[in-house]
């Protein structure tokens, strides 16, 4: 089935590995190869065994058959850091960063330079400036905590640790999903550096363009399979991603309507937000049943906008009316309250959306126990068959209802997430970023959702990473520069280009001005 | 000048412990009618010695996010042996000392054995063998009896000044430099000693870092490849240690050997408020032992200005000692709300939760 690519023998061979999970296989009988001096792109979806394939070369889990060679010799991992000590290191989309430690010792938490035994504190911020300085990040002070850095400085700081490890084998998990523009410019020349230097490179990513730019060898699976593997332009796109879903899809992005909205009331209206140096004098308005994307480079106070309007932040200035009446949300006990009808689909899902020890009834049902409720008692009827609903709907997949959430792919938590904010009916949903880190079949799913709840008269606020996103699903982008609305993109003047240019707040020529834009 | 800056915002525990421990010292050394001399100043130090150690056991492996329930108990089974061993010839007092640490290092050893390859939570594992070893204790030492060597006694529980004349260093009287450090306490020169030679180097070594690592995130660091197990072992060991020298202190400084399992008791849960006042992390990953020397020396100094207050002042009735414990919990909400505070200015309120 695997084309032949290379002559040379490959640096690492996987021969008939298989891997189960409590009676599921994860993996079932992959042949994999990958070769030094090339960049390897593994695709699939969530629960398609690509994470397994990772967790399994760099030695996190053992396989239950078949072997491995690494460099011409028979190996077996127990540990990653056996994996680490002949050459194999990776980068995991679950940041491992250590958040209370400095940069310099989360760079060198192993093999630290040593001056009589004990660590030298000196030779390993030297190590770290010149780490930082390859990745392009002299700016990062490698004293100050890592917990203290943006999420895009912390997984430079992860890729410049793997950098001092001297890998053979380069494994990136989801590695760019958490950085910014100029961040991902930067990881892709050095990826095409370390490629020309001798290294392989396992690349993982549900960005197609990513892979197109960086890898030569591609390999797709589905079910635990390798379903195939081959070189870069052999496939189409729309080939590669049937090969992952192993159906066709005909378009990722369902029809946006004509608008007509403009004349009513806005169903949320703000007005001269502002918010610390992060946001300075933000307005803008949602119409009923619109959405409306948050574009831009990451960190220009996008996720800021969504936080203050859901009450996470203290010491917000301006007005926010909702339905044409002053809202004033404090908390997100606040913003949840019928007459706001707020929602917010969270960053980071393991951290701020799920309750992963829980239940998926019990995650589904967290914000909406008080209308589950009678005589302070949830009703289990009520709440079996509300969750019923939800799990139809989004068409969630798990094996039993009270299994843990932890226990779902990536994709099937996104959804449970999902699930438990639409259970409250929201009139204003506000989106962080839903689809990072997810499967194709689960975005499109996703996509959908949001244009059929629109449709239904929902309200949508949308910031992605993902400008493809942006295009695709918003009726209107916002794009954000240094805290600003720089401008607003309305219909056919959502382009790449266009999102781009704004991004970097440079002059755009093509875009034909909307009306009340600011600039 | 920015690094100065990062340096006081990591340290923010210890800045605050010794400064409550300033005030609270101050106030008391005023009030005293000998304060700010020698002798107060070595009694006081005496005093705080065993529960410093015994906090800096618990620092150690709070730490790596774990907490150790038989701190105390160690401390008070290394108490009972060292008033049988620590007696004789020089040869047979040196080698009671070292029985004595090893006792204490063993029983930290045994903790670790059974939390890393047992995969059990510490709390109850330390909750259990605390029990054990206060049973052993109460073994050894039925009644509060036995005796430890009196030079050994003399020289740790004074001045510096006491520790060439006890052993007969050097003829006639001491050179110049040694009158410039000669009123210093013998606990402080110990305490100085640990600092230099055990904990600053445990601190600084891969192992020591890779405690830090584990109680930050025992999942990443796992991921990283730093080698959890080993640390985690050698982290329970050495709070046995710190927990034996604090055992060892006590005898000494008692001069024979108690086996009380209730002052384990009470010896284990200020070691864990010495920590938090300390500013370490119970959550882990944050800290160090220098905070905990000044936590517990905010507890003691609270023992030490009941001493000193008027009881037919206005506020005499303040003096009365049942109302301690209700200070020290006091003092300890405090200082944990100081080390909080920082929350009350956070402007993204997710913040507060990481």
């Amino acid at each position: 089935m695997n084309d032949v690519i290379d002559n040379s023998p490959p640096l690492l061979e996987l021969r008939g590995v298989s891997k189960s999970y409590g009676g599921v296989a994860a993996m079932s009988k992959v042949d994999f190869a990958t070769s030094a001096r090339s960049i390897h792109a593994v695709l699939g979806e969530n629960g398609a065994g690509k994470s397994t394939l990772i967790k399994i070369i760099s030695g996190v889990v053992a396989p239950d058959e078949g072997e491995m060679i690494f460099d011409g010799k028979p190996v077996k991992f127990d540990t990653p850091q056996a994996a680490n000590a002949v050459g194999i290191v990776s980068v995991f989309q679950e940041l491992s960063v250590l958040p209370d430690l400095s940069v310099a010792d989360n760079i060198s938490i192993t093999h630290p330079p040593k001056r009589f035994g004990l660590i030298d504190h000196k030779r390993q911020r030297q190590r770290a400036e010149e780490l930082l300085a390859r990745v392009g990040c002299e700016d990062i002070n490698p004293n100050a905590r890592v917990g203290s850095l943006p999420l895009s400085r912390r997984q430079m700081v992860e890729i410049a640790k793997a950098l001092g490890r001297n890998p053979k084998l380069l494994i990136l998990d989801e590695a760019t999903s958490a950085l910014t523009a100029a961040d991902v410019e930067r990881v892709y020349g050095i990826l095409h550096r370390l490629r020309d230097d001798g290294l392989a490179l396992l690349y993982i990513s549900h960005r197609m363009h990513e892979i197109e730019e960086l890898a030569e060898t591609i390999s797709v699976f589905r079910n635990g399979r390798n379903i195939r593997t081959f070189a870069k332009g052999a496939c189409t796109d729309a080939e590669i991603v049937q090969m992952m879903i192993g159906r066709e899809v005909s378009n990722v992005f369902p029809a946006k309507p004509a608008r007509s909205i403009a004349t009513q009331t806005p169903e949320l209206e703000v007005k001269h937000l502002g918010w610390t140096d992060r946001l300075t004098d933000i307005s803008f308005s949602v119409g009923k049943g619109e959405i409306v994307g948050l574009g831009g480079l990451d960190g220009q106070g996008q996720r800021e906008i969504l936080l203050a309007l859901f009450g996470v932040l203290r010491g917000v200035s301006g007005s926010v009316n909702i339905r044409g009446k002053a809202a004033n949300i404090a908390s997100p006990v606040a913003a949840t309250r019928p007459a706001n009808g707020m929602a917010l689909i969270p960053e980071d899902r393991k951290t701020e959306g799920l309750m992963l020890p829980l239940s998926i009834r019990e995650n589904v049902t967290l914000a909406s126990l008080g209308t589950l409720s009678r005589n302070f008692v949830i009703d289990r009827t009520a709440e079996a068959s509300a969750v019923d609903a939800m799990v139809s709907k989004l068409k969630i997949k798990f094996g039993k209802i009270t299994d843990a959430v932890g226990t779902l792919s990536g994709g099937n938590q996104q959804k449970v997430v999902i699930a438990r904010w639409l259970l409250t009916g929201p009139g204003i949903l506000l989106l962080n970023d839903p689809t990072r880190g997810i499967d194709v079949g689960t975005k499109e799913e996703i996509y959908r959702l949001l244009r059929d709840l629109a449709d239904a008269g929902t309200s949508i606020v949308l910031y992605s990473t993902d400008y493809d996103e942006l295009i695709g699903c918003c009726d209107r982008v916002l794009i954000m520069y240094g805290g600003q609305i720089v401008r607003t993109l309305e219909g056919e003047a959502i382009t790449e280009t266009n999102i781009i240019a704004s991004a970097f707040n440079l002059p755009v020529e093509q875009v034909r001005a909307p009306a009340g834009e600011r600039l | 000048m920015k690094n100065l800056r990062l340096a006081i915002a990591h340290n923010t525990g210890s800045l605050i412990a010794f400064g409550l421990f300033l005030i609270l010292y101050l106030f008391y050394s005023f009030l005293h009618p000998r304060g700010f001399t020698t002798d107060l100043f070595v009694q006081n130090s005496n005093e705080a010695m065993t529960l410093i150690l015994v906090g800096m056991a618990q620092t150690i492996v709070v730490i790596m996010g774990g907490i150790d329930l038989s701190v105390g108990a160690i401390m008070t089974l290394v108490d009972s042996v060292a008033s049988d061993v620590v007696i004789g010839s020089p040869g047979a007092v040196f080698l009671g000392i070292v029985i004595a640490l090893g006792v204490g290092l063993v029983c930290g050893l045994i903790n670790g054995v059974i939390i890393v390859y047992g995969r059990l939570q510490p709390i109850v594992v330390t909750l259990a063998t605390g029990a054990v070893y206060s049973g052993i204790a109460l073994f050894i030492r039925p009644t509060p009896g036995g005796q430890v060597d009196a030079d050994l006694s003399w020289v740790s529980t004074n001045a510096l000044s006491e520790l060439p004349g006890t052993y007969k260093w050097w003829e006639g009287d001491p050179p110049g430099w040694f009158n410039l450090i000669s009123g210093i306490p013998m606990p402080i020169v110990i305490l100085f000693v640990i600092v230099v030679f055990v904990w600053l180097p445990y601190r600084n070594s891969e192992i020591g870092r890779a405690s830090y690592a584990i109680g930050s995130n025992e999942g990443a660091a796992y991921m990283s490849g730093v080698r959890i197990n080993r640390s985690k072992l050698v982290g329970y060991a050495l709070g046995g240690l710190f927990a034996g020298l604090a055992g060892l202190y006590f005898a000494i400084q008692t001069g024979s050997g108690n086996a009380d399992p209730v002052q384990a008791g009470t010896y284990t849960l200020n070691s864990i408020a010495a920590v938090v006042i300390g500013g370490t992390s119970l959550f882990g990953g944050v800290g160090g032992v220098i905070g905990t020397i000044f936590g517990a020396g905010v507890l003691r100094s609270i023992t030490f200005c009941f001493r000193v207050i008027d009881t037919s002042s206005p506020f005499g009735f303040l003096a009365n000692p049942l109302l301690q414990p209700m200070f020290e919990g006091l003092i300890l909400l405090v200082a944990v709300t100081l080390g909080a505070a920082r929350s009350f200015g956070v402007k993204n309120r997710l913040n507060i939760f990481r």
